[in-house]
């Protein structure tokens, strides 16, 4: 077991592609690391760097104190978890999980105790000797996993594993995930799209857009003070609204109401406002001209505008809707960003709200 | 799906058709007619008593029109010639054709006993195990190296198959002439070596010239089955070996070939009925009118006899051995060798 650095790695296509761009990570032993982002983000990319099957362009990748970057796959201690399963069809569940060790040149004991720990844990048992084929999405999964832990790695890869589940035994298959990494301590970097599973399962998160890390850090910090636009409209369902506003004598104006104080300077802002952060009020507020209404049975997500841009408001009432209801925003929990760059501005008063959470 | 919305979709049509006739048709004579038609079409239309049993196609006798070419053919081409020679292995054809003898078992006999015959089958069997070894094995082979051909891979590919566009006869002019006795380069390659290559006159040489062409020409063939059969190799598979398994050799052996196997066993009774009758015209471009003892394969021995000597039924008897024979193999192939085949 042993930790992870990525130090100003990037990857270059043929074409001059920039894939990846300049990637600085650095985790700790044992930590839970998710990359997360939309497709063409880079971060599989950046995985299968990390695995060896994409050459490394620039910058260097250590796992443990040793540079990996021209070492062979086998030779990087690492056991990857691949999202369409990735089995050999040809070969037992047994044989599948013992085929890495056997080329190591591990003893028959140590194979066969390794894989029926395994085995034990992933409640794999009774399938040992079946073929791959045989079995159905989330048991070919966990023999995928199966496999990764009889290696005892130095680190986890998974490149979206459960993007082939469906959804009600993805739910399940991340607990798995966790409670397994959690017990064997080992260093892991996950892949996935779906920031919902990024949310729950990291330690840190690693949101990238473009080849490029937006921010890193760990699920709730992301959550709450997102670093851009980017990440404030990635993370978080339903998404954060991102308003165009302005700061007029110290104040953010969003169509000529002023709905929280600022201290910076006259000019145009980008407003963010989470749904779960909006409340239903009967007086004052902003007006929320309603366009559709989305029932999820816990809460109901109520879809509209406010002058001429879309907000929505995520409330957990069911009490009937009038074609425009007033809207509150609470003050410390405004998001406000430049709106040239989408960087985040940070206020007085917006550090202080979330040891009050 | 459609065949199911066939007839309904017709049935408007239909109804139509019978509402413009009420006009200037009697009541009762539209009723028989209605109901004649509805008998013709449901015949026509195969729409029987049990929509359950309707299969792919509307009208009954379609599909026999579909499978009448191909049944055509393997009748007049395979079922009546065999039966012919099956027939005319018993009987002595008199060469001038003016009449046979029926002789029973003595052709099968004669063939059997001779010892000639006997070396021709040994030098078959020879030359289908070596010529299927070194096709499928060299096929392999480019077909490995050409896999993993990133730049310029479909000039790669391309040169590679075009050879098996070439017809086997020319395939064996074009051999003839590297292994000509007087201008050819191979004479000289092996000049070089110390050996005097006589093609057509030495049967070793001879040989030698037979398998190199039947080779040349069928590398081709396995090539492009075996590069098809690794691209379709999942690419994370492939992954998760290198990941599992330093030395290429073993993520070959044990995760490649086993993949590739439904393909090599197919090439393999692909091959062997190459090397047994597809090679015909390369032998006969070969040895034709030399005079020494020359190597041939069963087929063209059957042809020899048949055509040349004009052992009508002793060649028929040769040819029904040989058929017997191959579907033999084959079924040996299938019953030994399949059930080590994985099929994704």
């Amino acid at each position: 077991m042993a930790g992870l650095s990525l130090q100003g790695v990037g990857k270059t296509y043929s074409g001059n592609v920039d894939a990846v761009t300049g990637v600085e990570i650095e985790i700790a032993d044992g930590e839970f690391i998710v990359l997360v982002g939309p497709s063409g983000c880079g971060k599989s990319t950046l995985l299968r760097m990390v695995a060896g099957l994409e050459t490394v362009t620039r910058g260097e990748i250590r796992i443990g104190d040793r540079v990996v970057n021209r070492l062979d796959p086998a030779d990087r201690d690492i056991a990857m978890v691949f999202q369409n399963y990735a089995l050999y069809p040809h070969m037992s569940v047994r044989d599948n999980m013992a085929y890495g060790l056997k080329n190591r040149g591990e003893s028959r004991a140590v194979i066969d105790e390794r894989v029926a720990e395994a085995a034990r844990m992933l409640e794999l048992g009774p399938y040992l000797d079946r073929k791959p084929r045989a079995l159905s999405g989330g048991q070919r999964q966990r023999v995928a996993m199966g496999r990764a832990i009889v290696r005892q790695p130095a680190a986890f890869l998974f490149d979206e594993p459960l993007s082939n589940l469906d959804a009600k035994l993805r739910v399940s298959m991340r607990g798995e995930i966790r409670r397994l990494q959690r017990r064997l301590g080992t260093t892991s970097l996950y892949v996935t799209h779906d920031q919902l599973e990024a949310m729950t399962l990291a330690d840190r998160l690693v949101v990238l857009n473009g080849g490029r890390v937006e921010q890193i850090g760990a699920p709730l910090e992301v959550y709450r003070s997102p670093a851009s636009t980017f990440v404030a409209g990635f993370i978080g369902s339903p998404a954060m609204n991102l308003l165009d506003a302005r700061v007029e004598g110290g104040r953010v104006v969003l169509e000529d109401q002023a709905i929280g104080g600022a201290e910076l300077p006259e000019g145009p802002v980008t407003l963010g406002l989470r749904p779960e952060d909006l409340r239903l009020v009967q007086a004052g507020g902003l007006a929320l001209r309603l366009d559709y209404v989305e029932e999820l049975g816990a809460q109901r997500i109520l879809h509209g505008f406010v002058g001429g841009q879309p907000l929505s408001v995520a409330e957990a009432g069911a009490a009937p809707l009038s074609d425009v209801v007033r809207v509150a925003v609470r003050e410390d929990r405004l998001h406000l960003f430049e709106t040239r760059s989408g960087h985040r501005i940070e206020r007085a008063g917006l550090a202080a709200m979330e040891p009050a959470e | 799906m459609t065949r199911g919305s066939g007839p309904r979709a017709r049935a408007p049509r239909c109804n139509q058709n019978s509402g413009t006739q009420v006009t200037d048709t009697p009541m009762t004579t539209l009723e028989t007619e209605r109901t004649l038609l509805a008998r013709l079409r449901a015949w026509y239309s195969a729409e029987d008593a049990n929509p359950t049993k309707r299969v792919q196609f509307d009208r009954p006798l379609t599909p026999w029109l579909f499978v009448l070419p191909q049944l055509a053919v393997v009748a007049i081409f395979f079922y009546w010639p065999s039966v012919q020679a099956v027939t005319s292995s018993f009987y002595i054809e008199d060469p001038f054709g003016f009449g046979s003898t029926f002789v029973g078992m003595e052709n099968y006999g004669d063939a059997v006993t001779s010892s000639q015959y006997r070396d021709t089958a040994l030098f078959t069997a020879f030359f289908c195990v070596v010529v299927t070894a070194l096709s499928l094995g060299l096929g392999l082979l480019l077909a490995v190296k050409a896999d993993k051909v990133i730049r310029g891979t479909e000039t790669y590919k391309t040169l590679l198959i075009s050879v098996y566009a070439i017809a086997p006869p020319v395939a064996g002019l074009m051999g003839m002439m590297f292994f000509d006795m007087h201008m050819g380069p191979i004479k000289d390659l092996f000049a070089l070596f110390g050996h005097d290559l006589r093609v057509g006159i030495d049967y070793w040489d001879t040989a030698i010239a037979l398998i190199t062409i039947s080779v040349w020409k069928q590398i081709p063939y396995n090539f492009i089955f075996f590069l098809s059969g690794l691209q379709s190799v999942p690419v994370p598979v492939r992954e998760a070996a290198l990941i599992d398994a330093r030395s290429g050799w073993r993520r070959f052996r044990d995760v490649i070939l086993p993949l590739l196997a439904p393909t090599a066993f197919f090439l393999l009774i692909i091959n062997i009925t190459y090397t047994m009758f597809d090679t015909f015209p390369i032998i006969d471009v070969i040895v034709k009118d030399k005079p020494a003892n020359n190597p041939m394969t069963l087929v063209y021995k059957v042809y020899l006899d048949g055509f040349k000597g004009n052992d009508i039924g002793g060649s028929s008897a040769q040819s029904v051995i040989l058929m017997v024979v191959v579907a033999a193999l084959t079924v040996l192939q299938f019953r030994f060798l399949e059930r080590r085949v994985h099929y994704g």
